[in-house]
């Protein structure tokens, strides 16, 4: 799994250490991904496959307004008081990755409110795919990618694609109508991941995600 | 000089100091326009931070220092702002310090804030060199201004005031939850064996890197003209940082209190302003 990565000066390994985090603190996801590949509606498909039987918060990096707010709060996904939103100063790789600080406070913030809190999921501003959470940040990362990016994706690589702890191909529905092949897209994933988990899921086939819940919660059970 | 570094992170990049909300109501739209902006905050807010990171690396009461620095910060929105970014530097001087104890420091069970408490109390002194080396007195971490060495404030006291600067930080999160971000810096700029001028340095500094950085990333602003516009501060800068070392050991309620209402003006306006519509910056 974490072979020679020969020449190549982009490829990156995936983070070896086993990232437990320190007994009684919440698990920290991140998903991350380029803009418009499904990170918004797959984080409050979890809250609502998960929010019944896990203490969960997000912090969102995403632009949030109240708009956004009473759309959540109507949708009955999740609780306001459950979301914080982080401003990234038009640099929404630095704040997951150089400086996390104010991710980190966001993060002390909902723990302080809700002491039992046993997830925390944490939603980039959408990026490109040079784009990776810190470990300091997040124990655990699901990058989302999807077809409508282009089949390609997966074969151009990049440390999301590669390192990410599950990498998820999102929008399947639309494959035919962008001509991408989904064989060509997963195969070349578990490829350049060397056997990493991938998922491939459409939020209008399954709106729940439960392949991608079900992942979730084994990396509960584990921690 | 790393506490100076857009590197540091210090949660410093989601901040704008006032520039968003300046630049949304058009009174900064290009790199002609910078300049006084950059120039009236680092006399005003820029030269209160310089003050009180000046007292706080010389040492005192971190209590009422933080109160006299909160009735100089009118905005609640500015205060805000001050404490976030006082947190996220006094995490990462956290890391950059740890105690010298065996036992590695711990997030209180009962209220995991931003601090971070050390178990059986701050760390001790440390009676040889702390982690970077003292700088001799008179001397900026650049080595090339020139002081004059009778100057009270500058440098490091190398007798017992060494001792005492070094439990600051520790020290410093015991008693304030949350510390307003000049305290921080100037607490952990002793820490690193630092004086007085050299947190005044930094935080006059800061107070118009981030401003411009953001003015790059908000507006597109050339930044190589940026970065003259910057340097071309240097000499108001060494300034605000001499006379704010000059006032280092004052009496905490006899500190200045330079301001600037329309600083304060904007930053309450983008708040308020900004809950409704995108914002970009967190200040």
């Amino acid at each position: 799994m974490h072979g020679d990565h020969g020449l190549d000066p982009t490829a990156t390994g995936p983070d070896p250490h086993d990232a437990r985090p320190p007994a009684g603190r919440a698990v920290r996801l991140g998903v991350g991904g380029p803009v418009g590949s499904g990170k918004t509606a797959l984080v409050a498909a979890l809250c609502r496959a998960l929010g019944a039987e896990v203490e969960l918060a997000v912090v969102t990096n995403d632009i949030y307004t109240t708009e956004d707010a009473d759309f959540l709060r109507a949708a009955g996904v999740l609780a306001p008081e459950r979301i914080e939103a982080v401003q990234t100063g038009c640099c929404p790789h630095t704040a997951i990755r150089d400086d996390i600080t104010a991710n980190l406070d966001a993060v002390d913030r909902l723990t302080e409110r809700f002491p039992a809190l046993r997830l925390v999921i944490i939603e980039s501003g959408g990026d490109n795919l040079t784009a990776v959470f810190s470990r300091g940040l997040v124990d655990r990362q699901i990058f989302v990618v999807d077809v409508a990016g282009g089949d390609k994706v997966p074969r151009k690589g990049g440390p999301g694609v590669t390192t990410a702890d599950l990498l998820v191909i999102n929008k399947t529905d639309l494959a035919e109508r962008v001509g991408a092949d989904l064989d060509v897209m997963s195969g070349d994933a578990h490829r350049i991941r060397k056997g990493l988990p991938v998922t491939l899921q459409s939020l209008v086939d399954t709106p729940d995600a439960p392949a991608v819940a079900g992942w979730v919660r084994e990396q509960l059970t584990a921690t | 000089m790393l506490f100076a570094d857009s590197r540091f992170p210090g949660g410093g990049h989601v901040h704008s100091g006032g520039l968003e909300e300046a630049a949304a109501r058009g009174l900064v739209r290009d790199e002609a326009d910078l300049p006084a902006f950059l120039t009236g905050r680092l006399r005003t807010a820029g030269a209160l931070a310089a003050v009180f990171a000046a007292a706080a690396a010389h040492g005192g009461d971190w209590a009422v220092l933080e109160a006299e620095l909160d009735a100089r910060t009118p905005s609640a929105a500015q205060r805000e702002a001050s404490r976030a970014q006082g947190a996220a530097t006094a995490r990462a001087a956290a890391a950059m310090f740890p105690p010298t104890s065996h036992q590695p420091p711990v997030r209180d069970a009962s209220n995991s804030r931003s601090t971070v408490r050390y178990p059986g109390g701050p760390p001790p002194p440390d009676p040889g060199a702390g982690p970077v080396p003292s700088l001799p007195a008179g001397a900026d971490e650049n080595g090339d201004v020139d002081l004059p060495v009778d100057n009270p404030g500058l440098g490091v006291d190398s007798s017992g005031g060494e001792r005492k600067v070094r439990a600051g930080i520790g020290a410093l999160l015991g008693e304030v939850r949350r510390p307003h971000h000049a305290i921080v810096l100037g607490a952990a700029v002793a820490a690193g064996g630092g004086g007085p001028r050299d947190a005044a340095l930094a935080a006059a500094y800061l107070s118009v890197s981030g401003p411009a950085s953001a003015g790059v990333r908000l507006l597109g602003l050339d930044p190589l003209r940026v970065n003259g516009i910057v340097a071309a501060l240097a000499g108001v800068v060494t300034e605000v940082a001499d006379r704010a070392a000059l006032t280092a050991d004052r009496a905490p309620a006899d500190l200045p209190a330079p301001g600037a209402p329309g600083l304060d003006l904007l930053s309450e306006e983008h708040r308020r302003h900004h809950r409704e519509q995108v914002r970009l910056f967190a200040s």
